[in-house]
């Protein structure tokens, strides 16, 4: 019953937009037009901002450039706005890769800095260009004919916008659920996580970010051929600010959020412009001030934006089964001969402190192996270095006879090797399905493009299927579906267990999995690594719990001081007078 | 261009890029402590220069009505949390603080505007003006939201920009204004002719730099800052209170504001929207120093201040251009040279 209520929203949405043009009087289809124009690149700013945490600016810049590539083609060499439009898309990615190649490699606030330049500069430029007409702008662009029939009205290129709309609104809405969707949404807050999976984050950002540009330009182009004039004005950065404005206000974690959001302040500003001096007998900038003031105080009630408030009177659509579906292909193993890693005098040292100092261990196929050591041993580091999210500063880490030392975290993962996190790293929001499933990231292949468009679902169907079965095996199947922030602690350390089986590792590191857990919980998980062990897993294990290591590992290596102390059999180590030193000071 | 004019033109680079320095540092300031990206800082210098503008007719309508209207929501927001909180006796001192006070300074604006008091009473009286809205437009605007994420207080910031730019049209009206210069004293160095104005302009921002810095050193005030913007969780463990932090900053940050405008009334006409260029410009010298290092931040706006005048000489038109696009090097530079390093938020 609820959920006719849903389907009922959904087409009450459809058959105003589908009526309005007809019925609306001509003032709210031309705000109709408007609103659905920036929706789309507001749509870019929820992906880009509010998903995977990279703040732009320059998004009015990308509409612009959309637009004049449009209007300077169109009027100058009298091409057709679908040629020009195709010429604007490509020449938008080409200045969103460079700028996204200049910025998104490095972490922290390089982009919003950089996308002000950009925005500003092109403003400046727009109005100071001979050939794009300068401050006063280009008129004459002609209207967008489809099949002989010209866009002209209104009216009529409301059903063109809108059908891009929401065409951009599925598509994204389709990119979020996928494979590349859940690292997108991992970017954020999960980066370094992601990477141990095999994202490349640095690329993924750079594609988020052309994603965005491309929807911008494709708003601009639309633009232009409504207004079939153009100026410099609407692509200020102020205007790549309200884009902003629009997806926060809307609720910048949805893409229904770009909707409302602009919605909302096309809605709110109109009405300021027209109420405010009828109500005040005068005109000035009190629009600005009473918009301002709303914002500020909207913001301070609702942080998340517009779009949840709606959503919880809505009701929750079910989370979608999983289907029985053809397993993953495992990855490959190539020939297995000599050990499995080998660390060959690994050193690492920050300033003058060596935290590990010329280090040397094997492990060999279908062992479990403890890495273990009192409190500054340099396990940890021993742990960063192997998984590639510490540089070594000499020696070498070997993986199945090739050297993988110093080689970025998501070329380890990519050769086999799955982790789980000393402090748990999981997407709080994202289901425990989704968690695990972006473990199985490098058994996939559907990009951005094919996740758009929803080429991807065999595989999508293959790899829900795998991340069951891996939460099945590790038996949290009743949480499958819950939000893996609502998990206990234990259980959550388990679901990083389940996230790095889903990567079909070949060697499984696990960083102190027993840390925080209790009696019980450590039973089930050592009978779990046994098990895994018995089905011919290889397993390093860093760990602090002595009990827990010592019933479990095949192996012990003691480090103290950055250096290897000691390496036998659990029973050698326990006896072993240096090791009971250092454990004990001194028995 | 021969030797003269290259001179004439450093010597109006220097003096601009001392005043983005300015700027940069209080930018830089905001965002270490606060995270708050300070968009409004413009309206602050812009305020600063028209609030001595009116002083110099013997009016004081503009900033008064401000104080006024920022001291009631201030103290309505008090009353509102004394409410909440069932908390009354601190209500008293809260309301004296956030209300009495603002109100105190714009009645001896009022007072005072008609008097012409001398230029020196002037400018100190336009800056406590407008470093009281510094902690004002903090209480009312970013203390409810403090631990918000970074683009929400942008987007607020934002917001406050374009409600202080309505308020600014609404109190200082269209005019434009211009202060008359502190010193019409100039000098010959070898043939190069220097204004006694460029020279106090650059000697009061050194003098204020050198201030800050030994504020930030040496006092204790300065070094909670300091602990804050390093370590936010770490400072309010060690008992540095988050929004007592913001407060000073935000004091901080509208003082060297107002001394901006101060410093450039004499320089340019001021209009009560010119603010948000001239801080984008002390915005882009904080992005060359990473909006984290003081001195670095302090070159990027001399720089920035020497290409904007050359650049107004021989491509005028495209002025802005340039000096905004300086960016992209400058983070290509940066792109190329720096470890690509793996912290999470």
């Amino acid at each position: 019953m609820r959920l006719t209520w849903s389907a009922a929203a959904v087409v009450v949405f459809l058959a105003l937009v589908a009526g309005a043009p007809m019925f609306a009087p001509p003032f709210w289809v031309t705000l109709g037009n408007y609103i659905g124009l920036y929706s789309i690149a507001a749509l870019g700013l929820v992906l880009l901002t509010g998903v995977a945490g990279q703040t732009s600016f320059g998004q009015a810049a990308f509409v612009g450039l959309g637009a004049y590539a449009s209007a300077w083609l169109t009027t100058s060499y009298g091409s057709s706005p679908w040629v020009a439009l195709a010429a604007g898309l490509a020449f938008t990615a080409l200045v969103a890769l460079a700028l996204g190649f200049i910025t998104l490699r490095m972490r922290g606030h390089y982009l919003p800095l950089a996308t002000i330049a950009w925005g500003i500069s092109l403003y400046f430029l727009f109005g100071n260009l001979e050939f794009l007409g300068g401050h006063t702008g280009m008129t004459g662009i002609p209207a967008i004919a489809i099949g002989g029939l010209e866009l002209k009205s209104e009216r009529s290129i409301w059903y063109l916008i809108w059908g891009t709309t929401l065409a951009s609104l599925w598509a994204t809405n389709n990119l979020l659920d996928s494979r590349p969707g859940r690292a997108i949404r991992s970017l954020r807050g999960g980066y370094e996580m992601a990477e141990a999976f095999g994202v490349d984050g640095a690329r993924l950002k750079i594609v988020v970010f052309i994603y965005a540009a491309l929807l911008a330009a494709v708003s601009g182009w639309l633009y232009v051929h409504l207004q079939r004039f153009v100026n410099p004005t609407p692509f200020s950065i102020i205007a790549g600010i309200e884009y902003l404005f629009m997806a926060v206000v809307g609720g910048a974690g949805s893409v229904w959020g770009a909707v409302v959001g602009a919605a909302l302040i096309t809605v709110l500003k109109q009405v300021l412009q027209d109420v405010l001096p009828q109500l005040l007998g005068r005109t000035g900038n009190f629009e600005m001030v009473v918009f301002g003031v709303l914002l500020i105080v909207l913001l301070q009630r609702a942080r998340d934006g517009v779009w949840p408030w709606i959503e919880r009177l809505l009701p929750k659509a079910p989370p979608a089964p999983v289907r029985d579906a053809a397993p993953l292909a495992p990855r490959d193993r190539g020939a297995a001969s000599g050990p499995l890693l080998e660390v060959n005098a690994a050193r690492k040292t920050f300033g003058g402190l060596v935290a590990v100092n010329d280090l040397s261990f094997r492990i060999e196929a279908g062992e479990i192996v403890g890495l273990i050591g009192p409190n500054g041993a340099g396990k940890s580091t021993t742990f960063a270095l192997i998984s590639g999210a510490l540089a070594l500063t000499s020696g070498d880490i070997r993986f199945r006879g090739a050297s993988i030392g110093s080689r970025p975290p998501h070329e380890i993962a990519r050769r086999g090797i799955g982790r789980t996190f000393q402090h748990v790293k999981l997407i709080p929001a994202m289901s425990v399905l989704d968690n695990v499933a972006l473990g199985a990231y490098l058994r996939g292949r559907a990009g951005v493009g094919r996740a758009a468009l929803r080429l991807d679902r065999q595989e999508e169907a293959s790899t829900r299927a795998e991340a069951a079965r891996q939460i099945a095996r590790c038996g949290l199947d009743a949480h499958t579906f819950d939000a893996a922030g609502s998990l206990a602690l234990g259980q959550q350390r388990i679901v990083e267990i389940a996230r790095a089986l889903a990567s079909d590792p070949t060697l499984l590191l696990l960083d102190e999995p027993a840390a925080g857990l209790r009696y019980l919980e450590k039973r089930s998980l050592a009978t779990l690594l046994r098990t895994l062990k018995g089905e011919g897993m290889t397993i390093l294990l860093v760990e602090h719990d002595m009990d827990f290591v010592m019933g479990l590992a095949d192996r012990l290596v003691v480090m103290d001081f950055g250096e290897k102390l000691a390496e036998g059999l659990p029973a050698e180590i326990q006896r072993n007078p240096a090791v009971r030193e250092a454990y004990l000071g001194g028995v | 261009m021969d030797f003269s004019i290259a001179a004439l033109l450093a010597q109006d680079g220097i003096t601009n890029g001392a005043v983005y320095a300015l700027l940069a540092l209080s930018l830089v300031l905001v965002f270490a402590v606060t995270r708050v990206i300070w968009v409004p800082s413009g309206e602050f210098v812009a305020f600063s220069t028209l609030t001595l503008a009116g002083l110099q007719l013997g009016k004081a309508s503009g900033i008064a009505g401000l104080l006024v209207a920022m001291a009631v929501v201030a103290g309505l927001l008090e009353v509102l949390s004394a409410f909440r909180q069932r908390e009354w006796k601190r209500l008293p001192l809260r309301l004296a603080a956030w209300t009495g006070a603002p109100l105190a300074i714009a009645g001896v604006l009022k007072w005072a505007a008609p008097l012409a008091p001398p230029f020196v009473v002037q400018i100190l009286l336009t800056l406590v003006a407008v470093t009281a809205l510094g902690p004002l437009s903090y209480r009312i605007v970013y203390q409810p939201i403090a631990e918000a994420s970074v683009l929400v207080l942008l987007i607020v910031s934002v917001a406050l920009h374009f409600a202080m730019l309505g308020l600014g049209l609404w109190y200082f009206g269209a005019e434009g204004s211009r202060t008359p210069p502190f010193t019409s004293a100039t000098f010959d160095w070898g043939g190069v002719l220097v204004s006694g104005q460029s020279l106090l302009v650059v000697a009061t921002s050194v003098a204020l730099i050198f201030v800050l810095a030994l504020f930030f050193n040496r006092t204790l005030y300065g070094r909670a800052l300091r602990a804050t913007a390093v370590n936010r969780v770490g400072a309010r463990l060690a008992g540095i209170s988050p929004a007592f932090a913001g407060m000073l900053t935000f004091t901080l940050a509208a003082l060297v504001c107002a001394f901006c405008g101060v410093l450039i009334g004499p320089i340019t006409t001021v209009y009560y929207d010119s603010g948000f260029l001239v801080s984008l410009k002390g915005f882009v010298g904080a992005i060359i120093g990473g909006l984290s290092s003081y001195p670095l931040a302090a070159a990027g706006s001399l720089l920035v201040g020497l290409l904007e005048s050359f650049s107004s000489f021989w491509a005028s038109a495209f002025k802005e251009v340039i000096v905004f696009t300086l960016i992209i090097p400058v983070l290509l530079w940066r792109s190329l040279t720096s470890q690509h390093h793996d912290d999470d938020e």
